[in-house]
C-alpha cells in the first residue's frame, strides 16, 4: 500500500512520500514517518510494533521491511541525536510485555491476547504523556495541564490493571497467578519503598526551586517599578526641595501612579470611560497642579458622543483648576443604563455666568457647545463666593 | 461643647503624631496602638469615644480589631482611616462594623468633624465610599433577597450621588431641601443596609473590582 503510495504521481500533494525523519526517532524513524503519514500520534504506532512484536514477533518483522523500503529524511547541518530516553522507555516497555506474554503464554495468541491489547491501549495513554514535550511542560509548570495528564494517568494504569486481570481470568488462571501476583505486589511495594523519599525529595527540590524563581521573579519586577517610578520621584523630589508646589504635585502624581499600580484593574485607558475620566483627570492635576477627586460609578464602552463629554469635563477640569482657587476639584462620573453624567465641582470663587465676557469661549464653546452638538446637555451652576458646579449629561447610544 | 475621647490605632508613629497634631480642640486623643493586640487592650482599658482604625495592620488588620472588639459586645465606635482606596478594603471594614470610612488625605478640620459626628452614632461616607456603595448595589442584575434591606431608596441614592460628587452634608441639606438631621438619617440608614445586608454580590462586587 506504502509503495503504492509513493508511485503515484498525481497524489503527493495531498500525501507526501513517506520518509524517516531524523529528528525524534527512536530507532529509524519508521514508525515516526508512517504516524505523520496517516496522521496518527507516533506513539500509537509504536506501541502497535512493540505489542506486534510481543504476540508473535510480526512486528520485527513489519518494521524491518518499512525501515528497508522507506528513505530516510534529507537533514541540513548535524545529524540530530536518537532520543535515547524514548528508545529505552520503548525497550522497557517491550521487555515487561515481553516477560508477561512469556510467563503467561499469552505470546502464543488466541483469546488471552486481547486484555494484552487493553492493557497496551491503557499503556499507550500512560506513554502519551512521555513525550519530550509534554515532560517539558511539566517541567514548567502548566498548572492547567497537570490535572487533566493525572487523570490520563489514572485511566490509563486502570485499563492496564484491567487488561492483566481480565487476561488472567479468561485464561482461567486468576489463582494460579495469585502467587505470581502477591510475589511482584511484594517487589514492586519494596522498590517503591525504597526509591519513594528519593522522588519525594525530588518533587519537593523541584517545587521550591519553581517557587523561588517565581518569587525572584516578582521581586524584581517590583525592584524595578519602585527604582523607575518612585525612586525617580523622590530624587526629583529633594531636588525641587525649594519649590513647594512642585513638591506637592510630584507626591500627588506619584502617589496617583502607585496606587493605580496597587489597586486598579488593568484597563486600556482609552476603552471604558471610567478610564479615560481617571486618564483625562490625570493629565490636568498634573498640568495644573491642583489635586482632583474622582469617583466613578458604573462604566461602559467609550464611543463618539462620551469622547466629547470627556473633552467638555476636561474643559470643565482646566477652568476649575485655572481660575477657581480652590484647593481640590471633585469629579464624579456616573454611568446609567440610558445616561451618562459627570459632574465637576470646586468650592473656589465661583463667577457670574451672565458677566462672562462674549469673546470667552471656555464655557460657551467648549463645553455647553460641544454638549448640545453632540445631543446632550451642560448646565453650569455658579454663585460668586461659593464654587461652581458644571453637570454633564449625554444620552447613551444603545 | 464636650470633648470626644479617642484612641489612634495606626502602625505607622509618624502617622499617629501627625494626626494627634491635626485634630482640634474639640477632640482629647487618650491614647495609642500600633497593632492588633495593643488595640484591643487599649480599647477594654481606656473605653474611647471613637477608635481611629487602620485597615492595614499587622496581626489580621483593621478587620480582626473589629471582630474582636465588637464580637466582644463592645459599644465602642470606630471610625476606619486608611490610605487604601481598594473597595475590597472599604466595603469589608464598613461591614466589619466600622462607622465610617475616610482616607488619609483628609484634612485635619475635616477629620476632627468626622470624629465628632461618628461619635453622635451617625455615619461618615467619603465621596469614595459613596461611590461604592451606589456601585455595588447598582451592579447586580439579581433580585434582592430582602427589598428593605438590599435595595437603596431613591432618597438615599440622592443623598449618596451628593456625598460622591463632593458635597458636605449642610450642602446636601440645601440642596435637597431637608435638615442636617435628615441627611444624617438617610446615610445611617445606608451604613446599616450595608451592614446588614447578607447578599453575596456585596463582598463578590468588592473582591472582583479588585481582582479583574
Amino acid at each position: 500500500m506504502l509503495r503504492e503510495m509513493s508511485e503515484t504521481p498525481t497524489v503527493p500533494a495531498a500525501a507526501p512520500r513517506l520518509v524517516r525523519p531524523a529528528s525524534g526517532r527512536v530507532v529509524a524513524g519508521v514508525a515516526q514517518g508512517a504516524a505523520a503519514q496517516l496522521r496518527l500520534d507516533p506513539a500509537v504506532l509504536r506501541l502497535g510494533f512493540v505489542l506486534l512484536t510481543v504476540v508473535n514477533g510480526l512486528g520485527v518483522v513489519a518494521y524491518a521491511a518499512l525501515w528497508m523500503f522507506t528513505p530516510k529524511e534529507q537533514v541540513k547541518g548535524p545529524q540530530p541525536a536518537r532520543d535515547w530516553g524514548q528508545f529505552a522507555a520503548y525497550g522497557v516497555l517491550w521487555m515487561a510485555i515481553a516477560g508477561f506474554g512469556w510467563i503467561t503464554g499469552a505470546s502464543d495468541g488466541g483469546i488471552g491476547t486481547w486484555p494484552i491489547a487493553a492493557g497496551g491501549i491503557g499503556a499507550l495513554i500512560l506513554w502519551q504523556q512521555a513525550d519530550p514535550g509534554r515532560r517539558q511542560r511539566w517541567m514548567s509548570g502548566a498548572v492547567s495541564k497537570f490535572n487533566a495528564s493525572w487523570v490520563r494517568t489514572i485511566v490509563g494504569a486502570l485499563l492496564i490493571v484491567v487488561g492483566a486481570i481480565g487476561f488472567l481470568a479468561a485464561s482461567g488462571e486468576l489463582a494460579k497467578a495469585k502467587t505470581g501476583l502477591v510475589f511482584t505486589a511484594v517487589v514492586v511495594g519494596g522498590m517503591l519503598m525504597i526509591a519513594a523519599p528519593w522522588l519525594a525529595t525530588l518533587v519537593k527540590e523541584l517545587q521550591r526551586e519553581r517557587t523561588e524563581r517565581i518569587r525572584q521573579e516578582e521581586r524584581a519586577e517590583v525592584a524595578a517599578h519602585v527604582h523607575d517610578s518612585v525612586l525617580h520621584t523622590l530624587t526629583l523630589i529633594q531636588r525641587n526641595a525649594h519649590d513647594s508646589r512642585e513638591v506637592t504635585r510630584l507626591a500627588r502624581s506619584q502617589e496617583r501612579e502607585l496606587r493605580n499600580w496597587l489597586y486598579q484593574p488593568k484597563q486600556d485607558a482609552d476603552a471604558t470611560l471610567a478610564a479615560a475620566v481617571r486618564r483625562v483627570a490625570a493629565e490636568e492635576e498634573d498640568a495644573h497642579g491642583v489635586p482632583i477627586e474622582i469617583v466613578c460609578v458604573g462604566d461602559c464602552e467609550l464611543d463618539e458622543r462620551l469622547g466629547a463629554l470627556l473633552q467638555a469635563a476636561r474643559q470643565a477640569m482646566v477652568n476649575a483648576a485655572k481660575y477657581s482657587g480652590a484647593p481640590v476639584i471633585s469629579v464624579y462620573a456616573e454611568v446609567e443604563p440610558d445616561e451618562v453624567t459627570v459632574f465637576v465641582r470646586d468650592r473656589g470663587q465661583g463667577f457670574d455666568l451672565d458677566g462672562v465676557p462674549a469673546d470667552r469661549m471656555g464655557i460657551r464653546q467648549s463645553i455647553i457647545g460641544r454638549m448640545e452638538r453632540n445631543g446632550g446637555s451642560a448646565r453650569v451652576r455658579t454663585t460668586p463666593g461659593d464654587g461652581t458646579e458644571v453637570m454633564l449629561t449625554m444620552k447613551r447610544t444603545s | 461643647m464636650k470633648t470626644v475621647r479617642v484612641l489612634i490605632v495606626d502602625d505607622h508613629r509618624l502617622f499617629r503624631s501627625g494626626v494627634r497634631a491635626e485634630l482640634g480642640p474639640s477632640i482629647q486623643v487618650i491614647g495609642e496602638a500600633e497593632d492588633v493586640e495593643t488595640a484591643v487592650a487599649s480599647i477594654a482599658e481606656l473605653q474611647p469615644d471613637v477608635v481611629l482604625l487602620d485597615v492595614h495592620m499587622p496581626g489580621g488588620g483593621g478587620q480582626e480589631v473589629l471582630r474582636r472588639v465588637l464580637g466582644a459586645g463592645s459599644q465602642v465606635r470606630f471610625l476606619a482611616l486608611s490610605v487604601s482606596d481598594a473597595a475590597e478594603d472599604v466595603i469589608g471594614v464598613i461591614r466589619g462594623g466600622a462607622r465610617g470610612y475616610v482616607t488619609k488625605t483628609i484634612s485635619g478640620a475635616e477629620l476632627t468633624d468626622a470624629i465628632v459626628r461618628v461619635s453622635d452614632g451617625d455615619a461618615v461616607f467619603s465621596p469614595r465610599l459613596a461611590g461604592f456603595v451606589l456601585d455595588a448595589f447598582a451592579s447586580t442584575e439579581a433580585p434582592p433577597i430582602d427589598p428593605e434591606l438590599d435595595s437603596l431608596t431613591q432618597r438615599e441614592r440622592e443623598v449618596l450621588r451628593l456625598i460622591a460628587r463632593g458635597y458636605a452634608y449642610k450642602e446636601i441639606a440645601k440642596e435637597l431641601f431637608i435638615s442636617v438631621k435628615t441627611v444624617e438619617t438617610h446615610v445611617s440608614s445606608v451604613l446599616r443596609k450595608l451592614q446588614l445586608s447578607n447578599r453575596h454580590e456585596l463582598s463578590r462586587w468588592a473582591t472582583a473590582r479588585r481582582l479583574v
